[in-house]
């Protein structure tokens, strides 16, 4: 297969597979910068901030990349609109987990300790719903029948995460370990935005949805 | 010689109107969904069409001989003239016709007007296979529909690479289809000007250049002026208007046309399946337009029936009927026009 099919294909397929690898670790190293905030370890909680930056850099010039090769050598023309779609989307869930782990670098929130692991459940359903819509992306490119397997799990989590930004922001305007309105309005603020990360895997898991049906057979 | 080439001008305006009009069943929506350029799609249709028309032309061309031979080149051109006339009639009217039927409607005019007696056995073989020809394009689509589902379902090839895989096969489908529609349907666009044909058998080394592989070669080039001239505009329309297919079904369709026009062209075919005893697939033209007609009802059917467009069923079935009844009645009329106005022998 190598021989018979150009370099040019199989370099396009590894950057695409590159640009999915780069959402999957956003994901990751998110969750992990917000587990070093919590548990006080505020240098790795730089590096992992630092690194994020670093992968929303490469994750863009990628994707600007790949549209360029898609366009050059028009290649897909059928599905290449819902190839950039999907990939300028899947970029989108990149930039949240940045801004998120920025944010929490710049306002430095006081997260009260009966509040620490609900938040750090939280931020692993989000990266969960992105570790599973990152799956689909890889099946939609592969096995097209697997997607709608993955999207489901997508639902889920976010339905998790849900629960849990609810269950987190009536703890922040009850707890008795909050005494200022304004420090409740910022930690809810906090819950929103992890939360938001598993609200754009989803959204962009529906327009995955309907670009697999575009393509089946 | 300039007074022959002027008889067979009606003849190359078929050809050229089937190029313009036919190219698209092979390669429009490889050049509508710009999996192919036109350029590209131009050049591999015209080569091969002229292949296709020179090395195997011969046999579906016999059998619309032995419907009438025409013994005068005014009269095959007033035939050939009828058969495009009508063609170009029902093109406007969008009704998707074969020249062959045009053709076949024509010969039987001049038969009327020459008081010859039409071959009852070569017409309804003929007819039949109008019948048969999208019959035959659906259950190929149809099997191989899901054939390359099943394949596409296990195999996990990347979207970039099966995108690679199909341009290949597509243009390497577009080219076997231009083979086989040279093969099949040069006979409407020369066949009528066979028994009197103005060239003479010539001898390239030790290749025999028949008289009629001469005859071809010009309807063959005048096939792919009209690829080259006027089929972009007709690719756009077959690609993007008329059925929306992706790539793949595309693919499936141009394999399933040029399968079926292939088996009604092929002597090699006739003769192997003939030797051992097995019924073999008349040499007759069919219409491309109609097995892709076919061809997508077969993808439909497969996919359960849906978007299944029973309107073009009826329209095609106007055209069995219509379209030879016209062309027979044009034919038989300027034939009287020709001999008593020109004072050229059409008999």
């Amino acid at each position: 297969m190598n021989t018979i099919f150009s370099s040019k294909t199989k370099r396009l397929e590894a950057e695409i597979e590159g640009f999915l690898d780069r959402v999957s670790t956003a994901g990751l190293v998110f969750e992990e910068g917000v587990k070093c905030y919590i548990n006080v370890n505020p240098e790795r909680f730089e590096e992992y901030n630092t690194e994020l930056h670093a992968i929303e850099s490469e994750a863009d010039r990628m994707r600007r990349d790949i549209k360029h090769q898609l366009y050059t050598y028009m290649l897909i023309p059928e599905s290449r609109g819902d190839v950039l779609g999907l990939l300028e989307t899947l970029d989108d869930v990149i930039d949240i987990c940045e801004k998120v782990l920025e944010q929490f670098s710049v306002e430095m929130p006081d997260i009260p300790p009966t509040m620490q692991s609900g938040f750090i459940e939280l931020a692993t359903l989000s990266t969960q719903a992105v570790e599973q819509l990152v799956k689909g992306a890889r099946a939609f490119f592969k096995e097209i029948k697997m997607v709608n397997d993955y999207i489901n799990k997508v639902h889920f989590y976010e339905h998790e995460a849900d629960k849990m930004e609810e269950q987190l922001k009536r703890m922040a305007f009850r707890t008795s370990e909050i005494s200022e309105f304004s420090k409740r309005v910022h930690m809810r603020y906090f819950i929103e935005k992890i939360a938001a990360v598993s609200d754009i895997a989803e959204t962009v898991s529906e327009r995955l949805a309907v670009y697999a049906i575009k393509r089946r057979l | 010689m300039l007074g022959s080439l002027f008889l067979l001008s009606s003849g190359l305006f078929l050809g050229w109107s089937l190029g313009a009009n036919n190219a698209a069943n092979f390669f429009g929506t490889a050049v509508a969904t710009r999996m192919i350029k036109f350029s590209t799609a131009a050049v591999i249709c015209s080569i091969f069409v002229i292949i296709g028309a020179v090395v195997s032309g011969a046999g579906a061309a016999d059998t619309l001989g032995k419907l009438g031979a025409i013994s005068t080149m005014a009269g095959a051109f007033t035939v050939a003239l009828a058969a495009a006339i009508t063609s170009l009639f029902m093109t406007k009217a969008g009704i998707p016709i074969s020249t062959s039927q045009a053709v076949v409607g024509g010969i039987i005019g001049w038969n009327f007007f020459a008081h010859t007696p039409t071959n009852l056995d070569a017409l309804t073989k003929i007819a039949g296979t109008w019948i048969f020809s999208p019959i035959l394009a659906a259950l190929m689509s149809f099997l191989l529909f899901l054939l390359a589902k099943f394949f596409l379902e296990r195999s996990k090839i990347h979207m970039i690479t099966q995108d690679a895989i199909t341009r290949k096969l597509l243009i390497i489908a577009g080219a076997f289809g231009a083979y086989s529609l040279g093969a099949n349907n040069i006979g409407n666009v020369m066949g009528v000007f066979v028994s009197s044909s103005p060239f003479k058998d010539l001898m390239i080394g030790n290749v025999l250049f028949s008289s009629v592989q001469q005859l071809f070669l010009i309807g063959g080039i005048a096939v792919a002026l009209g690829v080259i001239t006027y089929s972009k505009r007709v690719m756009l329309t077959v690609g993007k208007d008329i059925f929306h297919l992706t790539p793949i079904t595309a693919l499936i369709v141009v394999v399933s046309v040029s399968l079926t026009l292939f088996l009604f062209a092929s002597q090699s075919l006739h003769d192997l399946l003939m030797q051992y005893h097995l019924p073999a697939f008349p040499l007759v033209p069919v219409s491309s337009s109609q097995a892709v007609v076919g061809a997508v009802m077969g993808i439909s059917l497969a996919k359960g029936g849906r978007n299944l467009n029973l309107k073009i069923i009826g329209k095609i079935s106007i055209g069995w009927v219509l379209t030879p009844i016209l062309t027979g009645a044009i034919a038989y009329f300027s034939l009287y026009f020709v001999e008593n106005v020109f004072l050229l022998p059409t008999v």
